[in-house]
């Protein structure tokens, strides 16, 4: 797709140095191949094969780095590992390369199955199709759940959390900003500089990306 | 009025997604199904499973809630809402944060966050088994997706697709 327009020439192609400064063509067309095949979910993963291991615009380290901070903050993950990696490349434009990049495929299947579905909901072989795919979703998503939070499912202080957001939540529905206004300052307080918990090393390299990637091995 | 409700509602979810898409399901589904009465339990339960058989993030179903409620227009409203807030506090807070790369709160708060994250992702499991477990093909398909997922690596694309098969096939067979 990008690659039809390159014979024009990106006027910031003469521009860039070297491997670290890619053009926002080639930010985009990565982008996009990420974005356009990583079917199932785990864009992640797949952000990681082309961004190390294929372009090397950055390693596994700067990588995981920009991945906790993007888990940290709200939002999806891919979307603002999109924007951190972006921006480290060629600044705003590049953040927006990038996003533009990891969304756009997905939106164009996504609104085309969305309107044939639309016309057709009524078929009885595309709404078992979708209970059977949200029935396997589930027990994805349980599987993900687990894998990433196997050390928060181990240990006892982050047990204790992880239990009461749950249940107050899934259980007692309670408003989202209210679970996020209470319980989080309390989780970020038990793990204040000073205590003990905080202290503890976190191992790496970090599980969440480890455990993300293994799963989706092909 | 229903562009501006759905601007709110989805920029909104966006800004309280600590945890990714899952985190916030059963928020969204109480916001569009039971508050709202956008959708019913089996549109939203269907506009998800869409979001799952097409690539990059799934939450880009939002987009079909938008669709459905208001065209085109909606989609691309809620689009906006729901990608542009955490992608411009993404852009800021990345720049901030690097500044504080030594300071002990940093690492308080992504470990604090992150029990309450998974807490979050398991409340939102629990929503689309809720929505998509309701009979034995159902039970036999997220079981065994749970446990071909932890037994060795399959890319959960194929899985997703089998799943949708399997149980058209089932209905068919009992």
């Amino acid at each position: 797709m990008s690659d039809a327009k390159a014979p024009e020439g990106d006027p910031t192609a003469a521009a860039s140095g070297g491997p670290s400064q890619p053009t926002l063509l080639l930010i985009l067309k990565v982008f996009l191949t990420a974005g356009g095949v990583s079917f199932g979910g785990g864009v992640v993963a797949y952000l990681r094969e082309y961004i190390v291991r294929a372009e090397k615009w950055c390693n596994d380290e700067e990588f995981l780095d920009a991945l906790e901070v993007s888990q940290t903050l709200p939002g999806l993950n891919a979307v603002n590992l999109s924007v951190v990696i972006g921006d480290r490349l060629r600044g705003v434009a590049g953040a927006c390369t990038a996003v533009a990049g990891i969304l756009l495929p997905g939106m164009i299947i996504v609104m085309t199955l969305g309107v044939l579905w639309e016309d057709r909901r009524h078929n009885p072989y595309i709404t078992q199709f979708l209970v059977g795919v949200a029935a396997a979703a589930s027990g994805l998503l349980s599987t993900v759940t687990l894998q990433l939070g196997h050390r928060q499912f181990t240990y006892v202080p982050d047990v204790f959390i992880l239990m009461a957001t749950f249940f107050v939540v899934a259980v007692m529905h309670i408003s989202l900003v209210i679970v996020l206004i209470t319980i989080g300052p309390v989780a970020v307080w038990l793990y204040r500089p000073g205590s003990a918990r905080h202290s503890k090393e976190i191992p790496v390299p970090h599980p969440h990306f480890r455990d993300r990637h293994h799963l989706l091995r092909h | 009025m229903k562009l501006l409700n759905l601007a709110w509602v989805f920029a909104l979810l966006s800004i309280l997604a600590v945890g990714g898409g899952t985190a916030i399901l059963p928020e969204m589904q109480h916001m569009t199904v039971t508050h709202f009465g956008w959708l019913s339990e089996k549109q939203f339960r269907d506009i998800y499973s869409i979001g799952q058989v097409a690539p990059g993030p799934n939450m880009l179903m939002v987009m079909l809630i938008g669709y459905k409620l208001s065209g085109w227009a909606g989609a691309l409203v809620v689009g906006g809402a729901f990608f542009l807030p955490d992608c411009v506090l993404t852009l800021f807070v990345n720049r901030v944060w690097v500044h504080f790369a030594k300071s002990p709160w940093r690492s308080s708060i992504q470990r604090g966050l992150a029990p309450v994250a998974i807490g979050l992702m398991a409340a939102g499991t629990w929503s689309i088994i809720r929505l998509a477990v309701f009979n034995a093909a159902g039970a036999a398909i997220a079981l065994g997706v749970f446990a071909i997922l932890l037994w060795r690596h399959v890319n959960p694309a194929l899985l997703i697709m089998a799943g949708g098969i399997f149980y058209i096939i089932a209905m068919h067979l009992l």
